[in-house]
């Protein structure tokens, strides 16, 4: 496994926080599969957003251009990671900003709330951010007296719905907008009890709820999509403008941020802001994108921090085949076009991170063997779609497969009695080995006919694996004879060097 | 420091198998294929796209064009910097509904809100439909086109370029910098795009021909 492969001592240190499926991913799928409103819900969604996505990606003749510069990008940053962390902290701190490092959940939260206290307030404006998600920020502050608001509409919704995240971007697709109606006039105080489900005007309701908020507030809290190496710059990537409120109003701004969001150069920017929008929104641009360095003078914040955050991405970073994981810019374009996330919403995912690349980002920053994300990656058919549409060209099916090999791995050393699956490779293994071996277990089709009984359909086989297969699918009979035998009396006289496969499947191990 | 020297081990150590630094391929289009009035096409096609209403005047067409979008407003900001003759026509000339933004005459967020605002811009990218504001003297500090419900935004055809790889060395990274692509909407309800939310719920884009 990868810790053996690059040789490390007590490492690697895992993340915590919101990045557990707490029940095994086809348990919670079943729950979530029942909802028929969700999968409507999803189904509209997904599909509409594929849409808006092909057509602006296919509007760039240059797109796999940009995606292979984005790719080797962050292979760069990632390679270089300590150099150009170490030259973003000069940079910003130079502006006026101060930079805090956090190894976990709890120390991140544990900073954040240390420097609201210190402003003498006990609430906050927060832009909607993957990394406060992650560590449960939220919770964390409201456990203390800190109240946390929500200002991205998506956000709003699930707050006060109190509810979770079930996409990246956007985080109430579940709901839709006469369940987004009921919340509002069950949670808001002073909206309109006549208020419609005309999005239009549950907009204007979240924008006349949160307009006094955003121009009393004293601290805002935020992620960052991006972070510049050269300069020391953030950027915000944005759509309603509560972004822009939330960074520019308060006199305290305080970020937190994943250590590998960098990039090299401001230059890079014209990669990833033609990448980022068309492959999340399926906008040529959103509406909004904020860029701040440090403190600038008269303008926006004054007291400018920046929490970095670990929390399991140097465990990601330290497995050669998952570091690329790490170069996930948060578009949700593999959510979109997953068959599997289409039919069962990102709850099922239990963590933040949902969809394919949360089936891969959650283990690789918890370990495969925490609570149940040893689950996620077989959350996947291995189509591929998710790997097509990625902009930074993560290939997602490969690193599935990757970590199942490290689930199969970390259980084998657990047991004293082999499994289902060892039991039925094994099998596989000596029947694959030689053409006689084949032969042999062809001969035994006839029993599955007879156990196939009238209808010619095996309904039910024993075991956790194989019965697992046919809850949902009848195996039609086994024909009457086997290919070869087929073959032998078609052929009179066959030719005794003919059958290619006896001869070379022995071949594999 | 204690944290950040414990993160910074882990990344040399996760890094051991030292991965190389791969060269970036930027064979991806750098430069425009379009001529200038085509180019401005683009721009004005993308931003009406976004629900922004633009107009295409010359400079002095300007101050009539702005007096003609300020109609309804009962007050506006303006940056210091904004050109003077821009705003050098009968109405505009002695406006008592003008309010500017100054260093040391800094308006509060309440002064702001709700009332129009006019500034000009850096450089703006057809392709995308976005325009960028840097927040120097023409534009004025980020406040001032946030908080105000319409923004008038002045565009100089001379500062449009086709692709955003040409925009980027107009603008220097470490002034705060806000893209603009059409008045700020969402799609959070069933991904039905509404437009006007938290910032300026109306765009009116004056592109200037000849500045």
């Amino acid at each position: 496994m990868s810790q053996v492969f690059v040789g490390m001592p007590s490492l690697p240190a895992y993340g915590r926080g919101n990045l557990f499926a707490t029940e095994s991913f086809p348990e919670a799928a079943h729950h979530e599969l029942r909802n028929d409103q969700l999968r409507t819900n999803l189904r509209h969604a997904t599909t509409t957003i594929r849409e808006k996505r092909a057509h602006v990606v296919g509007e760039l003749p240059d797109w796999e251009e940009l995606r292979s510069a984005g790719s080797a990008i962050k292979e760069a940053v990632m390679a270089d990671l300590p150099a150009m962390l170490e030259q973003f902290e000069a940079n910003f701190t130079a502006r006026g900003g101060t930079i805090h490092w956090a190894r976990d959940a709890e120390e991140a939260n544990r900073i954040v709330e240390g420097l609201i206290r210190e402003q003498d307030t006990d609430e906050v404006v927060k832009v909607k951010s993957m990394a406060t998600q992650e560590i449960g920020l939220n919770e964390y502050l409201d456990e203390r007296g800190i109240k946390a608001f929500e200002t991205d509409l998506a956000e709003l919704i699930v707050q006060l719905g109190h509810d979770k995240p079930s996409h990246i971007l956007v985080p109430a697709i579940h709901k839709n907008r006469s369940q987004i109606r009921d919340i509002f006039l069950k949670e808001m105080k002073d909206v309109d009890p006549n208020l419609s489900n005309d999005p239009r005007e549950l907009a204007m309701a979240a924008r006349a709820h949160l307009r006094r908020k955003f121009l009393s507030a004293k601290v805002a809290i935020s992620g960052a999509n991006f972070a510049l190496a050269d300069t020391g710059t953030l950027g915000v990537v944005e759509s309603e403008g509560n972004g822009r409120m939330c960074l520019t109003l308060p006199e305290t701004l305080i970020t937190v941020m994943g250590i590998e969001k960098l990039l090299p150069h401001a230059e890079d920017l014209e990669v990833f802001m033609q990448l980022l929008p068309r492959s999340s929104t399926g906008e040529r641009m959103n509406p909004y994108t904020s860029f701040w360095t440090g403190e600038s003078h008269d303008d926006g914040p004054q007291n400018v921090h920046l929490v970095m955050l670990d929390n399991g991405r140097t465990a990601a970073l330290a497995d050669t085949y998952g570091r690329s994981a790490l170069h996930c810019i948060r578009c949700s374009a593999c959510m979109n076009v997953c068959p599997v996330y289409e039919r069962t919403g990102g709850h099922a995912y239990g963590s933040t991170y949902p969809g394919p690349i949360g089936a891969i980002l959650s283990p690789l920053m918890t370990g495969i063997q925490a609570e149940e994300n040893n689950s996620l990656p077989y959350a996947s058919s291995l189509c591929g779609a998710c790997y097509d549409a990625c902009p930074v060209k993560i290939n997602i099916p490969e690193i599935l497969v990757h970590l199942r090999g490290e689930d199969v791995d970390s259980r084998r050393g657990q047991r004293r009695i082999p499994s289902e699956m060892d039991l039925m490779m094994k099998g596989v293994q000596w029947a694959f080995s030689s053409g006689q071996h084949l032969g042999l277990l062809e001969k035994a089709l006839p029993l599955g006919r007879l156990a196939a009984g009238r209808d010619k359909k095996i309904k039910r086989l024993p075991g956790h694996l194989a019965g697992g297969w046919t809850s949902s699918r009848d195996i039609p009979a086994p024909p009457s004879q086997s290919f070869r035998d087929w073959w032998v009396k078609e052929h009179q006289t066959p030719d005794p060097g003919t059958p290619g496969p006896s001869t070379t499947t022995g071949q594999e191990k | 420091m204690e944290a950040r020297e414990e993160i910074m081990d882990r990344i040399r150590t996760a890094l051991a198998d030292a991965p190389a630094v791969p060269d970036v391929p930027r064979n991806y289009r750098r430069t425009a294929d379009l001529g200038p009035e085509q180019v401005l096409e683009m721009l004005v096609d993308r931003l009406e796209d976004y629900k922004a209403k633009v107009s295409q005047v010359e400079a002095a067409d300007l101050p009539r064009t702005i007096a003609g979008l300020l109609a309804e407003a009962t007050s506006y900001v303006v940056p210091h910097g904004l050109p003077a003759e821009w705003l050098d026509n009968d109405t505009l000339r002695a406006d008592d509904r003008r309010l500017t933004d100054a260093p040391g005459h800094r308006l509060t967020v309440e002064d702001l809100d709700g009332i129009a605002v006019v500034t000009s811009s850096a450089v703006s990218i057809a392709e995308s439909g976005t325009i960028i504001l840097d927040g120097s003297p023409t534009q004025g500090r980020r406040a001032i086109s946030l908080v105000p419900d319409h923004h008038v935004c002045v565009v100089p055809a001379s500062t449009v370029v086709q692709l955003l790889p040409e925009a980027l060395p107009r603008v220097d990274p470490t002034h705060p910098l806000t893209w603009i692509s059409g008045p700020s909407a969402t799609s959070d309800i069933e991904l039905e795009r509404v437009e006007g939310v938290h910032g300026p719920r109306d765009l009116d884009v004056v592109i200037v021909t000849d500045l």
